[in-house]
């Protein structure tokens, strides 16, 4: 009894050798296309770098970084970045003081108190408050919280960070929610069961079992809610004014480094011109601030990370 | 005397725990409350947005060109604009997107360029969006010298949604488990032949949702259109991609000037006369609608495929 022998459908071994070939053709193509991240970032780095050179020939950095006001536009130009960083600052102070709070409890209650029915469905509907889009933000802060704001505190003008920081920080809860929560499901069970086994309540054993033992991952979702409150625009853009105006108090207009930029960039903006070069400048400021907090955020996240 | 000690710390050990579980009790509550608390958030701007901007929510409002006159003005080339920009940033993103991720997933070897791509791709979904925008004036307005157009809209937010898709697609293809790789290079498939014939296919699902949640931060996305120069009043549309003669298609569209719809929200909030808020809460209604939609498809498809897969 012979059993025939049938060659494979790819053919003879000279398929074989198109085939190897093929493979190291497709992983060269897929190779590139991974570069793509690293070129993004390059480019972001050469851009802002070239093109806010030019600014930095015309205004020495002593100035950029201690004078008090920015009008770059007037006939009397100031350039001192600090009003912008200052309300970049507030704005994200004042989200914080919303996001942190708000999106810890929630990660506490979803990690250790709901039930799992009522998790499953109320995860993805958090998203979507991280979903809409930011310019119907500044809308709702505008036209809502302004509004509101203004039966509360009395001569609160129209436009004013404290409405914008508290929406930007509605929509990062959810970010700030969905990592926490991730980092406190991550924490072995183990740990809880001995912590339930000493008479410990579940909210005891959430705040000094849980979260101690997830706090690097805690970390790293402030650090992530910074960084979207620091770059955020349209909320500021339409909602705390286009002024810039160096105060540490929310209750007043002030721009940031986003709002700047939009409000420049609405105008024409010939290429060589000064104002083209100072948003240019004002994202270097921006993109350096992120990176700090980013290497903040890493430096933390390392040293409180808990090995299991 | 030591049996009236013994029940007098016995009393307080009860009212400590009766305290301790009080707490717990609060605490479910204040959660529950923050929680529901932040979901009515969303719930009040999108029926607000509904009703104040009833009066414009009609099939004028979709096929009239922006206007001086607010009850005449309308999101013709808004929408129009949006969907070009849509299909450019998904024709551009999807290729991209999943093909870095099978590389960083089934390819890459242990080493400091896989390093170096990983740690990129991951701070790339940090960056401000405002700062593509930036890339984008400054390497595709006049570096290429692309202009204003729909293909560099397209171009800036697909860098912008690209990690985002890379991030998705990875947890899909990781999702494929590594007996049916090993069954595929048992009978002999290369490594590519794998990848196309079987890890592919089982993760569509996953790849699909990711490239719906990418496309729908991309279509709300303000700020970097704005920094490109998009302008808001545009009352003509793009060059039509389907035309009447050889060969059907056209793409003269791609460098064409473009208005979207966040951009003329944008600019009708930032308008002092109250009749343009009515545009406007009927453009962000019709907006966040869109978004809500797409976010509620992909949580769709993503249920549907855990429920459906069982290896």
């Amino acid at each position: 009894m012979n059993v025939p022998v049938t060659s494979p459908a790819s053919g003879p071994p000279a398929g074989l050798a198109f085939r190897k070939f093929r493979d190291r053709i497709v992983e060269t193509f897929l190779l590139a296309a991974a570069l793509v991240a690293v070129f993004t970032t390059l480019a972001i780095v050469v851009v802002l770098v070239r093109e806010s050179l030019p600014f930095f020939e015309h205004v020495p950095l002593r100035e950029f970084l201690t004078d008090t006001m920015w009008t770059p536009l007037f006939a009397e130009a100031r350039y001192g970045i600090l009003p912008l960083v200052a309300g970049t600052l507030v704005t994200t102070l004042v989200a914080l003081a919303v996001a942190i709070p708000a999106g810890t409890i929630i990660a506490i209650y979803l990690s250790e108190f709901a039930p799992y029915r009522l998790r499953e469905a109320v995860k993805p509907a958090l998203e979507l408050l991280g979903a809409v889009p930011t310019v119907v933000y500044g809308y709702f802060a505008l036209m809502m919280v302004t509004p509101f704001l203004q039966k509360l505190i009395p001569g609160l003008p129209g436009f004013n960070m404290l409405s914008a920081g508290l929406v930007i920080g509605i929509m990062i809860i959810p970010y700030v929610a969905s990592v926490s929560e991730d980092a406190m499901r991550s924490v072995p069970n183990y740990m809880r069961e001995g912590s339930y086994a000493m008479g410990a309540t579940r909210f005891q054993t959430a705040t000094r079992v849980v979260v101690p033992g997830a706090l690097s991952g805690i970390a790293a979702a402030y650090i992530l809610g910074i960084s979207r409150a620091v770059g955020e625009t349209m909320v500021v853009a339409v909602a705390a004014g286009l002024q810039p105006n160096l105060t540490w108090n929310p209750t007043e207009p002030a721009a940031t480094i986003t709002a700047f930029i939009v409000q420049v960039s609405l105008g024409d903006l010939p290429h060589d011109s000064i104002g083209y070069q100072s948003i240019f400048a004002a994202g270097l400021v921006l993109m350096l601030m992120t990176l700090v907090f980013n290497i903040a955020g890493f430096t933390l996240t390392r040293r409180f990370r808990e090995a299991y | 005397m030591q049996a009236a000690t013994a029940a007098e710390s016995l009393r307080q050990i009860r009212a400590d725990v009766d305290r301790r579980k009080v707490l717990d009790q609060l605490f479910v509550v204040v959660g529950l409350l923050v929680m529901f608390a932040a979901l009515l958030v969303l719930a009040v701007l999108f029926i607000d947005l509904v009703n104040k901007g009833a009066p414009r929510l009609n099939l004028d409002f979709l096929g009239q060109f922006p206007s001086r006159k607010a009850e005449r003005a309308g999101i013709l080339s808004a929408w129009v604009g949006t969907s070009l920009i849509m299909l450019t940033t998904a024709a551009i993103t999807m290729p991209i997107g999943v093909a870095a991720a099978i590389y960083l997933e089934e390819y890459a070897p242990k080493n400091w360029v896989t390093a170096i791509i990983e740690i990129n791709v991951t701070n790339l979904a940090g960056v401000p969006s405002i700062i593509y925008g930036l890339l984008a004036l400054g390497l595709f307005v006049y570096q290429f010298s692309l202009g204003q157009s729909i293909l560099t809209a397209g171009l800036t937010l697909s860098l912008l949604i690209l990690p985002i898709v890379i991030v998705a697609t990875r947890e899909s293809l990781r999702a494929v488990p590594r007996p049916i790789r090993e069954a595929a290079y048992a009978l002999g498939a290369t490594r590519w032949e794998v990848t196309a014939h079987h890890v592919l296919p089982y993760s569509m699902g996953g790849i699909l949702t990711g490239m719906i949640i990418g496309l729908s931060r991309a279509i709300g996305e303000t700020a970097p259109l704005i920094t490109i120069g998009a302008l808001s009043f545009i009352a003509f549309l793009p060059e039509s991609p389907v035309k009447a003669e050889f060969p059907f298609l056209s793409f003269a569209w791609l460098k064409d000037a473009f208005t979207a719809m966040p951009i003329q929200m944008f600019n009708w909030v930032s308008r002092p006369d109250p009749k343009f808020q009515v545009n406007a809460a009927a453009a962000g209604a019709i907006l966040l609608g869109m978004t809500l939609l797409m976010n509620g498809i992909a949580i769709w498809l993503r249920y549907r495929f855990r429920k459906r897969i069982n290896w």
